[in-house]
């Protein structure tokens, strides 16, 4: 891969709680690459969006960092000293929040929150803001004249249209996104995400989607990520996951969707619930879940083994302690592909 | 423009509750007050004793109607009758009227200033040195009447200390003037009935604001100013503050009843010839006309304030415009 | 192999006597709420039982003139020789009854008008309200002193009468408002589903969870209630024939104790009163706590791994 845009290695996330430390994220390590469109899925409370605000340096207490790098432009977000952060905000990278009511103060004009952006990175006059806003605006198909509206005075999805807008300001090289559809209906997340992915080719950033709704990111996305309990349990490209999944979790994530032109088939969802990360399992935290458990799940934590273009963290697929099944699956996957976005 | 118009309504229908109250109160009460006040009056001009029974309905057979009208009129013109030492009450009003504006007006804005900042500090360091020792300062300011804090800080530094005046606007021998001199003598009679004010107004202010912070402090749209690379001031006020102070600012002009009935507190104990000592003086006197005119002052000044906080509400809170 | 799951349950639907024993329990764990209890209780222990304390007349005059504070008078004597600490002692009683009665008065009219208003809406909401708005922005201390003016020589029948009119409008404010938050709530429906009648459903389930807030406003009433009448009685309101806290005040202040030195007696009675009022809004600030969870203490505790 060539230089990678963003390097998490061995990120962790903690809140510090009463009762003890409640490991968010456990030792979350990938890579993206440049206009690369990564996807990270996973079920409420896996710990995705701690992720998401850890790599953005947006947690607040009790959350905090507790180990590990984010590199983004060779530099370590981290340690970054506070001024060099905040100068490297918005303009290196942004984010979209869920929900645009929410994310958007309610008492400043659209145009004003662009202009606080613009002005807090440097000059800008008045003219600068107003041509900037109108173009961004333009960008995400909204009549520029609703530059001067406030929040309430749009529709929904033309709000979180206005963040889209807003973080594409400084024509950043990465823009994450946190669950930006969730709050739309069905159509709107469809045209939304259409414009999201053609923005993305336009323009050649990468984008970073946390989301819970595989089935409508599996269209857009390069890669997939599939988080379970804080960990990464799987990484792969979008199609391959989606098709062959590897890992059990995710097997009976992408299993649990009924299709519309194959054979009836009975539902099979996952049994039992998410776990304490109070007091996560022993050895694979999936294991007490598992359909495919083995003798030594409980007691050996896995490490993500590469098979092929996939990585994931499950002992069935590891040299000399899984399943010959898992061993003939590894053989029979084509090498990884290197990944490359064509913009 | 309903906005507008709602809050108007609203200002002209508590005003004229206001007078009709006046107006209905000495004819339904028991007692005899109004004879009592008019007992004062024995062998004076019959034009004031006139305008006193117009005023109170004693000794005319107008029809209850057309008494209220006049009384109505006679309001809405400034004519309140005569005070029972018979000087017009509009001029004893236009007396005192400077010195409790002076004092309630500044004292107030200056409590806003400070509750505003001293509970943004406190949200921002939430849980810190500065957040927990506000609480139980908070607590005792907000509790202790105000007439206790008035007189502890009488005792303290008036009496005790000697730093400052016990009584009155200025020192009675001297001649109001303009000079340098009588502006110093007349703020060194005016800090401790200020600091009392703004002791007792500030504090409920502290609290409310820090309250809001805390809640707006952890909305997204804070989180995005963050994203955004904003400066800390920046954030603090135009995120933060404004939408922790824009829904507050109608009940901030509320509390001014509560002010301005802590002022006369104030006035009475440290003897500051404002409208508040006039009331007091009112009372032992069994002045009926300057109480009314008073109680009309005090409900007037009220709903001016809090139709200026509506407005300015909706000046700068783009929501309430459309509600 | 069932793990304990992470996300929480929904809440089974509160019902009346659980939610009072809750009530207990919080109460009795809250630091201000057995301050606030412990200090209220002296002061009503004071008020059954003066002559325990002070054995004296609280009207006999029959001591030294203005004299400071001594080992035979504890707070000084006023200037026509009555002692200070008896009258402060025996006028807690009055005091505390003006008090009780008052914010049980003004809270059974802020019920009334507050969950009325809430309930019937419509017209009767719009009037309600703005007869409770117009009360809310009246000042009530000028008003207090109107009312008291007119009713002079009527005692303190007169004070509580004014009191209770001017104390009234905030609570009722807030009942309405959270009556109207109440409407929508689904155990409600389910009520309502279940063939409830209207009336018992206002009984049993909506006025034990409005308990909190109902004794809530009673506090916050007695608050008011404890300066505002004092204040009455120093301006010099008050009936002169009763030895109340405020009365005391108002003598202090007319004889200038405190520039003759005497300031036990200027300043024993305004002490008295922040006590009370004190112990009132340290069971208000408890309740606020226990009602809303919000407002504790910062305690690092976000247990759930967010998503």
């Amino acid at each position: 891969m060539a230089e990678p845009l963003l390097e998490v290695r061995d990120l962790s996330v903690a809140y510090r709680t009463d009762a003890g430390d409640v490991v968010a994220v456990d030792r979350v390590s990938f890579e993206m690459a440049r206009g690369e469109f990564l996807a990270v899925v996973g079920e409420s409370g896996c710990g995705k969006s701690t992720l998401l605000y850890a790599i953005t340096q947006l947690l607040s207490p009790p959350a905090e960092i507790a180990g590990g790098e984010v590199r983004f432009g060779g530099r370590n977000l981290v340690t970054l000293d506070g001024e060099e952060l905040r100068r490297l905000r918005w303009r290196g990278y942004s984010i979209v929040m869920q929900s645009a009511m929410n994310a958007l103060n309610p008492t400043l004009s659209v145009e004003a929150q662009f202009g606080d952006a613009m002005r807090a990175h440097g000059p800008a006059g008045d003219e600068e803001v107003r041509a900037r806003s109108e173009a961004v605006l333009k960008l995400v198909g909204i009549d520029p004249v609703h530059r001067r509206s406030y929040p309430h005075q749009l529709s929904g999805g033309m709000r979180q249209r206005a963040m889209i807008a807003m973080a594409l300001l400084f024509d950043p090289d990465l823009v994450v996104m946190d669950e930006p559809t969730s709050a739309l209906d069905v159509v709107a997340q469809r045209s939304l995400m259409r414009q999201i992915k053609d923005l993305q080719e336009r323009l050649g950033f990468a984008v970073l989607f946390v989301t819970h709704d595989m089935s409508l990111v599996s269209h857009y996305s390069d890669r997939l990520l599939v988080m379970y309990a804080g960990q990464v349990a799987e990484i792969a490209p979008t199609r391959v996951c989606f098709d062959t999944p590897l890992h059990p979790y995710s097997q009976g994530l992408f299993g649990g969707f009924p299709s519309i032109h194959g054979p009836r088939l009975p539902l099979v969802g996952i049994p039992g619930s998410p776990p304490d990360l109070l007091t996560p399992p022993s050895g694979c935290r999936f294991h007490p879940r598992c359909a495919q458990v083995m003798a030594h799940c409980p007691v050996v934590s896995p490490d993500l083994i590469t098979v092929g273009d996939t990585e994931v963290r499950c002992l069935l697929y590891a040299p000399n302690q899984g399943r010959p099944e898992g061993a003939a699956i590894a053989a029979a996957r084509p090498a990884a592909a290197p990944v490359e976005v064509v913009t | 423009m309903r906005f507008v118009a709602r809050r108007i309504g609203l200002f002209v229908i508590t005003l004229w509750a206001a007078l009709t109250l006046n107006f209905v109160l000495p004819r339904v009460m028991p007692g005899d007050e109004a004879t009592a006040v008019l007992s004062h009056f024995r062998g004076v001009n019959p034009a004031a004793l006139h305008a006193l029974q117009v005023e109170f309905g004693a000794g005319t057979n107008q029809p209850i109607l057309s008494q209220y009208l006049d009384y109505l009129g006679n309001c809405l013109t400034l004519q309140f009758g005569l005070t029972a030492s018979r000087t017009p009450v509009s001029t004893v009003i236009l007396q005192g009227l400077p010195w409790t504006l002076g004092l309630v007006g500044i004292t107030t804005v200056i409590a806003f200033i400070l509750g505003t900042v001293v509970g943004m500090i406190g949200a921002w360091r939430r849980g810190g040195i500065f957040d927990s020792l506000l609480s139980p300062f908070l607590f005792i300011l907000t509790t202790f009447p105000v007439f206790f804090i008035a007189l502890v800080l009488l005792f303290t530094f008036a009496v005790a200390l000697g730093w400052f005046p016990i009584s009155g606007a200025y020192t009675l021998a001297t001649r109001p003037s303009l000079t340098l001199a009588f502006v110093g003598d007349v703020l060194a009679h005016a800090v401790l009935p200020g600091l009392t004010l703004v002791i007792t107004t500030a504090g409920t202010w502290i609290y409310t604001m820090r309250n809001n912070m805390v809640g707006s402090l952890s909305a997204d749209y804070v989180r995005m100013a963050r994203a955004k690379g904003l400066p800390t001031w920046r954030i603090l006020l135009n995120y933060a503050g404004r939408n922790a102070i824009l829904p507050n600012l109608t009940g901030f002009a509320m509390q001014l009843g509560f002010v301005l009935g802590g002022s006369i507190l104030v006035e009475y104990t440290f003897g500051y010839p404002g409208l508040g000592y006039l009331f007091y003086t009112g009372t032992t006197n069994h002045d009926l006309p300057l109480q009314q005119a008073l109680f009309l002052f005090y409900t007037l000044a009220v709903l001016v304030c809090v139709l200026l906080a509506d407005f300015v509400t909706a000046w700068l809170d783009p929501r309430t415009r459309e509600a | 192999m069932a793990v304990p799951a992470v996300t929480a349950e929904a809440l089974p639907a509160p019902t009346a006597a659980g939610a009072t024993r809750r009530l207990w329990t919080s109460i009795l764990r809250n630091r201000k709420a057995t301050a606030g209890l412990v200090l209220l209780g002296l002061i009503v222990f004071v008020a059954a039982f003066p002559a325990l304390i002070a054995p004296g007349d609280p009207h006999a005059a029959i001591y030294g003139q203005q004299e400071g504070p001594s080992a035979a008078h504890l707070l000084g004597t006023t200037q026509v020789g009555e002692d200070v600490f008896t009258q402060l002692i025996w006028g807690t009683r009055v005091t505390l009854i003006i008090t009780v009665v008052v914010g049980l008065l003004a809270t059974v009219i802020a019920v009334a008008i507050g969950v009325t208003a809430a309930y019937i809406g419509g017209a009767a909401d719009q009037a309600l309200s703005l007869f409770t708005d117009v009360f809310l922005i009246i000042p009530s201390l000028p008003l207090l002193i109107i009312l008291s003016a007119y009713l002079q020589g009527s005692g303190t029948v007169a004070i509580i009468f004014a009191l209770t009119v001017t104390g009234w409008a905030f609570g009722a404010r807030q009942l309405r408002a959270q009556g109207l938050a109440m409407r929508t709530l689904e155990f409600l429906e389910a009520a309502r589903a279940r063939g409830e009648r209207q009336t018992w459903i206002v009984a049993m389930e909506i006025l034990p969870n409005m308990l909190s807030l109902i004794v809530a406003s009673f506090l916050g009433s007695a608050v008011y209630t404890v300066a505002a009448a004092a204040g009455l009685q120093y301006l010099g309101l008050g009936n002169s024939g009763d030895i109340t806290w405020g009365t005391m005040l108002h003598f202090a202040q007319q004889n200038a104790a405190i520039e003759s030195g005497n300031i036990a007696w200027a300043l024993a009675p305004g002490a008295a009163v922040a006590l009370l009022g004190t112990s009132f809004a340290l069971l208000n600030y408890a309740f606020d706590e226990i009602t809303n969870p919000a407002l504790r203490a910062v305690r690092k505790r976000r247990g759930r791994a967010a998503a």
